[in-house]
């Protein structure tokens, strides 16, 4: 409930932060938003790239999240990503299968590569305790080099050296029902894969024993140990996961919004999911909706641009600021505290948490 | 008479909890004065309303006889307050003398001035007698002096009331003795010290007045002279307390826990355990007494497979558990109450409930096809918290975090307890206990070994050792010096032989 009023807290200052910026450059704040949200909103088809914009986003999110429940930076889902993109591509590209089965094996692809991706550096942290902030960064450049060298030399396109093959469309994650339904939009079945997803997370976290395990792993693993919990094993397996869901991510990418994989780029969506889960205090709804939220700004910031004189890096702007609010959410705390104290006149909602366990 | 500091009816509430219910609290020039509690009473909230940490609801906070208003420990420093916290707020890698100008660092020009400040803290040392090296780093030197270092960065803010949180928690007997010293110098150049503690021992050796608390009631003030452990004990805890164990000759039968010629590494990756040998038998308390770090940590390690075996064997009921994995040890039947509550004992971001189902987890009925099941884990948590008289804000759905020490204290032991092990290994169970709780828990360990359970117990405490247990093993750098039945023996002996000094007749 806290953390939700301090998510929606940030936003509003964020939001205002980028109507300041707005003024600044002379245009009309009022106006810029109106377009901005109508960019996003303004009718189905907009709507459904709003929320395919938002889907990667939702399993890098999730992909950090699960990770950090675990005490693990996974800063590595750009690469997972892409290896998922990439191997869901190489099956679409390779095997000649009738459509359902052949999305469950592009699907178990990107699962699988993901997971590979992070399962490494969540076994060197587990055997030899090298830092997964370290080598999940690695892993993304070899994940990028690995997908230079893959596509032109096995999946070279038609016209370009530095993208695949297009994907036939009943290859991909879209479906005619989807796009009809959205006036044809982009949206395809990435978004249920979320949504599952999200559910799915959820439900390990709060309810199963393993969630029990990788949670007291993340708090306190000296204590988790004690209780005879096999960390290491925690480590790998809370890694292996977290990448398997950035993979996800990657096929959503890559054969649902897109049709092709290039070379040569490292997805931002890797990056923004740690902001993502940062917005949604690492739990699996709040992740969902900064999610949406970010597919929001993502996808009318061009719609925004072409109306008036604002750039489109003024959504990476508001979304940077928001980050901020929320990254110091420590601040916002603190003015809640005050806040109720002189409304109310009476506890003091910070109580003795953090202190009296010193004592 | 004139008073320093003065609390007036404060009153302090946080949710689920009235933390201090008016209770005051007078602190004359040049006293050392008391505050006595069981854990949990709302010694260390009355003394962070002092020290600006929290804000009363009601009640005023006189210093010098005028009325003033501490919002935060900044205020408190320039009204001459300063405390001394029982987990050290030092930087490891700075030198002492770093350590204490940090926050108010002297100026020459546009540099630090640590030269003057050293021969300050030199001249300051050597005036009270505290013998602290301004240029030492405090990684190298002994936690009895780094909590010199901490009295010192209030003597060079030029602090007139210190107030002491638990200050002998961590030290040793011989720490102990000298700080008495350094206390008492204090009072003798003028300070006025307030010293936070439930060891009556140390009122008795230190403390002017004494005042105490009861589940955040102010029972009273009594000059300490005038008044017996008994009777001090007895306001803390509201009954009659009885401060020597009670228990029956043992009746030992089977051999539960074997340990053959253990030898272990310790963290410096050097012997901290040779050849150590020594067994426990169902219905006996055996006790490891020895100075801190002589290999105590290893055995209890080995034991619980938080540590690697060098060589040697470890057999629980027969069966060699030398290199299975630690559940496997725990579901044969070995309970834990570790060292360091913090750090092994609990999640301390989790529940209580959730803390004690740490080790059952995954066992019906709190978990079926690995989902869990939050009733039963409600249910469990509840029983032991009333059996322990755990308090807490919000029952079992408080975070273990916010409880005082004493209360995670018996969380963990209830915890450990019913699971009713066959063997129970206790490490300094009474750590941070008020007698009440020492009295229960030494009544349980002992009900415990009743049962026809094998106890093995671990602890820095001699008394405790020499009371509880009906042998002794007596520890020294690493080996076994011998084993003595404890009602054959005395603190001299016991003493002598923790100094390494071997003895003929062993059992």
């Amino acid at each position: 409930m806290r953390n939700t009023i301090v998510s929606l807290i940030s936003i509003i200052l964020g939001l205002i932060a980028g109507g300041l910026l707005m003024l600044f450059i002379g245009a009309s704040p009022i106006e810029g938003y109106t377009y901005l949200f109508q960019g996003a909103l303004k009718n189905i088809s907009r709507i459904g790239d709003t929320l395919a914009t938002a889907t990667p986003l939702i399993f890098t999110g999730l992909a950090v999240a699960f990770a950090f429940r675990t005490g693990l930076f996974n800063i590595g889902a750009s690469g997972q990503m892409l290896i998922g993109g990439l191997a869901a591509t190489a099956v679409a590209l390779t095997f000649d299968l009738s459509r359902p089965i052949l999305l469950i094996v592009m699907v178990l692809a990107g699962i699988l590569g993901g997971g590979l991706w992070a399962f490494i550096p969540g076994l060197f942290k587990a055997k030899y305790n090298v830092h997964e902030v370290v080598s999940t960064i690695m892993m993304n450049w070899i994940a990028y080099w690995t997908v230079y060298y893959v596509v032109p030399a096995y999946f070279k396109g038609e016209f370009l050296e530095t993208e695949s093959r297009k994907l036939a469309e009943e290859s991909t994650l879209r479906t005619p029902w989807l796009t009809e339904m959205f006036q044809g939009s982009y949206i395809n079945l990435g978004l249920f894969f979320g949504v599952i997803a999200v559910l799915i997370v959820a439900f390990i976290i709060n309810k199963t024993t393993l969630g029990f395990e990788l949670k007291a792993v993340g708090f306190n693993r000296h204590a988790a140990e004690y209780a005879g919990m096999k960390v290491n094993r925690n480590i790998i397996l809370s890694m292996l996961i977290s990448g398997a869901l950035a993979g996800l991510g990657g096929v959503a990418l890559y054969t649902g919004n897109a049709s092709s994989i290039q070379i040569g780029i490292l997805p931002s969506q890797g990056y923004d999911g740690i902001a993502v889960a940062l917005l949604g205090a690492n739990s699996p709804i709040g992740v969902f909706f900064a999610a949406i939220l970010f597919g929001i700004l993502y996808s009318g910031t061009g719609f925004m641009n072409a109306m008036i004189e604002i750039p489109p890096e003024l959504a990476n702007t508001i979304i940077a600021i928001i980050i901020y609010f929320a990254a110091t959410s420590v601040l916002i705390h603190r003015v809640l505290n005050k806040f109720r104290k002189t409304t109310s006149n009476a506890n003091d909602v910070n109580g003795p948490v953090g202190k009296k366990g010193d004592s | 008479m004139s008073y320093v500091v003065e609390m007036l009816d404060i009153r302090k509430e946080f949710p689920g909890i009235v933390a201090n219910d008016n209770i005051t609290l007078t602190l004359k020039k040049g006293e050392i004065h008391a505050l006595l509690g069981e854990n949990g009473a709302g010694k260390s909230t009355l003394m962070g309303v002092l020290f600006g940490m929290y804000q009363p609801e009601k009640g005023i906070v006189k210093i010098r006889e005028k009325e003033v208003k501490i919002t935060s420990p900044n205020i408190a420093n320039q009204l001459g307050i300063g405390m001394v916290h029982q987990h050290f707020k030092l930087v490891e890698n700075f030198t002492v003398t770093e350590n204490i100008i940090l926050g108010s660092e002297p100026l020459k020009g546009l540099v630090l001035d640590i030269d003057k400040a050293a021969k300050r803290i030199a001249e300051l040392s050597k005036h009270y007698g505290l013998n602290v090296d301004p240029h030492a780093k405090i990684e190298d030197i002994s936690v009895g002096m780094q909590q010199r270092v901490e009295i010192m960065k209030m003597l060079y803010r030029e602090a007139e009331v210190l107030i002491f949180d638990e200050p002998t928690a961590v030290l040793t007997p011989h720490e102990i003795d000298e700080l008495m010293k350094i206390m008492r110098n204090l009072i003798n150049e003028g300070k006025s010290i307030i010293i936070i503690t439930h060891k009556l021992k140390e009122i008795k050796a230190v403390a002017d007045r004494c005042t105490v608390i009861r589940r955040g009631k102010g029972i009273g003030t009594v000059t300490v002279k005038e008044t017996s452990e008994a009777q001090m004990a007895e306001m803390m805890v509201g009954r009659q307390v009885n401060f020597k164990v009670d228990k029956k000759a043992s009746t030992p039968g089977e051999v539960v826990l074997q340990i053959d010629s253990l030898s272990v590494k310790n963290n410096r990756k050097v012997m901290g355990l040779k050849n150590f040998s020594v067994e426990v038998k169902r219905g006996e308390i055996v006790g490891i007494a020895g100075v801190e770090g002589n290999g105590q940590s290893e055995i209890v390690e080995a034991i619980t497979g938080l540590r690697k075996v060098e060589s040697g064997k470890i057999l629980l009921k027969g069966k060699e558990i030398t290199n299975i994995p630690i559940r496997q040890r725990i579901e044969s039947g070995i309970g834990h109450i570790p060292e360091d509550r913090h750090r092994r004992g609990l999640v301390l971001d989790y529940t209580l409930e959730n803390n004690m189902v740490l080790e059952v987890y995954n066992k019906p009925p709190f978990a079926k096809a690995g989902l869990l099941n939050g009733a039963a884990i409600k249910k469990y948590a509840k029983s032991i918290l009333e059996k322990f008289d755990v308090r807490s804000g919000e029952g079992g759905a408080s975070i273990a975090r916010t409880l005082s020490g004493g209360n995670q204290q018996k969380a963990i032991i209830g915890r450990e307890m019913e699971l009713d092990p066959d063997l129970l290994i206790a490490v300094q169970p009474t750590r941070g206990l008020d007698v009440g709780s020492i009295e229960y828990i030494h009544k349980r360990l002992i009900e415990h070994r009743d049962k026809g359970k094998a106890v093995l117990l671990v602890s820095l405490e001699l008394d405790e050792v020499l009371q509880l247990s009906d042998r002794i093993a007596i520890v020294n750098n690493g080996e076994l010096i011998g084993t003595v039945i404890a009602s054959e023996t005395n603190e001299n002996e016991v003493g002598l032989m923790m100094a390494g000094v071997s003895k003929e007749r062993s059992v």
